[in-house]
């Protein structure tokens, strides 16, 4: 442990922090943007809330998933750490400055950014992930699959005092009983305010990216001729890409 | 000789570290020819004929090697070009009628010790640390003694062409050190006569940088744009590789 101290006690240290967990947290994005893919199929949910279950119940995924809370926080708390120590840095400012004339706005702004998609996380866990584990008011639906047709039929269905999410395999096919996040979405991006806040977080979102993916490497001390290039056009088609596909579901359900 | 100009100067004036300071503004009439410190002249000739106290500023080559002269001009370390000291901007880089701020380097490791002039003291105690290579005494060895591929010779000479002027920490928006550290951390690690203490030079050099209160890096990129030298980024990507694996051998 004492061979890693310096992570926590000098400057290169927090960085490489701020670095691993930032790429961490790109991974994550990956694997939850293709996730909710599934919101566009016109299942009446099938997909996506067999999904949502298998992501809340399997012990591999939910040991990710506090590793991932873990890392979204220490990724924050270290970077507001860093902005405020760097802050100190430079006690009187100057009169007149001409950042733009040598740096990209959004690397002079990644603690702004990196604020603004930290208040979304909370809301957005507030919205779903919340509601999905400890909310009453979410309801239920009952799915049947057909093996041969492939066809999804649903009904709603009334839970009973401690109802356990289920699926099993019936006569010709396949059932599912479960809570119904997929509608839970629909109903929450059917309401205009909810999708701006949604489009303007991810456009926070492609900023910090847009920066922070590259900006990872050059932590980590890769900066090559030859690599570096092939970095920065991943990092940008990555910080357009990946928002835009988030955005992509709130503008969707609002404007189908 | 080409037209002189009229530059409206707003020039920063603080008579010690333990005073507060202030904007003064100034009229003055300057060659295009003349090179910025030569303006600062001008400007001080004026100023102690009017029976005032002249603007301390740093110089001392006035050819762009010594590294002293500073001066956030409009606020750009060195001024609008790229690639050049203060000493070396000229005055055609202005256009007559200009207001021009001068401002020192702003930065917590760096007090003002008067007006434009700060203590860069700092980084002399982060060289100091380990920025240097050991050598036995005796008989001088021949030059070309140790082979030297001629690229590896040519990126250690790009990383030794600083002359810590500070404008990387002034120019950054964290005051940070880190293209100063790691030109010198890349052009000793890249030769044979810095292997020795190769490991315990970078460690013992950020500490220094980390205790004199510099900020971390964000990657900006404003340094190496502002660098008179143009050092490049990559110099930081190597003082990181550096320095993480000392840490993790131990060091
Ligand atoms: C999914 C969300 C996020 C992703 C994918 C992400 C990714 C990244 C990446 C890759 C970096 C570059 C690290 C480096 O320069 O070495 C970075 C830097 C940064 N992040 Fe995030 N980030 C996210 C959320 C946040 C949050 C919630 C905050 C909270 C305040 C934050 C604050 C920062 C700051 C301040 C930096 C700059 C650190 C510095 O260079 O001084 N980020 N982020
Ligand atoms: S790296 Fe460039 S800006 Fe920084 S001290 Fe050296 S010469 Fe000056
Ligand atoms: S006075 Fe020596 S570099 Fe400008």
């Amino acid at each position: 442990m004492k061979l890693l101290s310096f992570l926590f006690t000098s400057s290169i240290g927090r960085k490489l922090i701020m670095a691993l967990t930032g790429l961490f947290l790109c991974l994550f994005l990956v694997v939850h943007l293709i996730g909710n893919l599934q919101l566009f199929k016109a299942d009446g949910g099938y997909a996506f809330n067999h999904y949502a279950w298998f992501m809340t119940s399997n012990p591999l995924i939910k040991t990710v998933s506090w590793g991932l809370y873990a890392m979204i926080i220490l990724h924050a708390v270290k970077g507001i750490y860093l902005a405020m120590n760097n802050r100190k840095a430079r006690q009187a400012r100057y009169e007149v400055s001409a950042g733009s004339a040598n740096s990209s706005w959004s690397s002079r702004n990644m603690a702004i950014l990196g604020s603004i998609i930290f208040i979304f996380i909370g809301i957005h866990m507030g919205d779903f992930w919340r509601e999905y584990k400890f909310g009453d008011e979410i309801t239920w639906r009952s799915y049947t699959q057909d093996y041969n047709t492939q066809a999804v039929t649903w009904t709603e269905y009334t839970p009973v005092e401690g109802q356990k999410i289920y699926a099993k395999d019936i006569e010709g096919g396949h059932m599912l009983v479960a809570k119904d996040l997929y509608s839970e979405v629909y109903d929450a991006f059917r309401q205009p305010w909810i999708v701006w806040i949604y489009v303007l977080s991810m456009l926070a979102l492609a900023f910090h990216l847009l920066h922070g993916f590259q900006s990872a490497f050059q932590t980590l001390g890769i900066n090559h001729p030859s690599y570096s290039p092939i970095i920065q056009f991943i990092g940008r088609a990555f910080a357009i890409l990946v928002p835009l596909g988030f955005a992509a579901i709130p503008l969707y359900v609002l404007f189908q | 000789m080409s037209e002189n100009m009229n530059i409206n100067l707003k020039v920063w004036r603080q008579p010690s570290d333990q005073n507060t300071g202030s904007f003064e503004t100034y009229k003055v009439q300057a060659s295009p020819d003349m090179s910025f410190l030569e303006m600062m002249d001008v400007l001080n000739e004026q100023i102690i004929e009017e029976g005032g106290e002249p603007v301390a500023f740093d110089h001392d080559c006035r050819e762009g090697i010594c590294g002293m002269c500073s001066m956030v001009i409009n606020g750009r370390p060195h001024g609008p070009k790229q690639g050049v000291t203060t000493c070396q901007l000229h005055m055609r880089s202005f256009s007559d009628g200009d207001t021009v701020v001068v401002e020192p380097w702003r930065a917590s490791a760096f007090p003002v010790i008067k007006d434009l002039s700060v203590d860069r003291g700092a980084f002399d105690r982060i060289i100091a640390a380990g920025g240097y290579v050991s050598v036995n005494t005796g008989n001088a060895v021949d030059a070309n003694s140790v082979l030297i591929p001629k690229d590896t010779a040519d990126k250690a000479f790009e990383a030794a062409t600083c002359i810590g002027c500070g404008a990387c920490v002034s120019a950054c928006k964290n005051a940070s050190a880190m293209l100063f550290v790691g030109a010198k951390v890349t052009q000793l690690s890249l030769l044979p006569q810095g292997q020795a203490e190769r490991e315990s030079r970078v460690v013992a050099m950020v500490n220094q940088m980390d205790a004199e209160g510099f900020g971390a890096c964000t990657n900006t990129g404003a340094c190496a744009a502002e660098c008179p030298k143009e050092i490049p980024l990559s110099v930081i990507a190597t003082l990181n590789r550096e320095y993480t694996s000392a840490k993790l051998k131990g060091r």
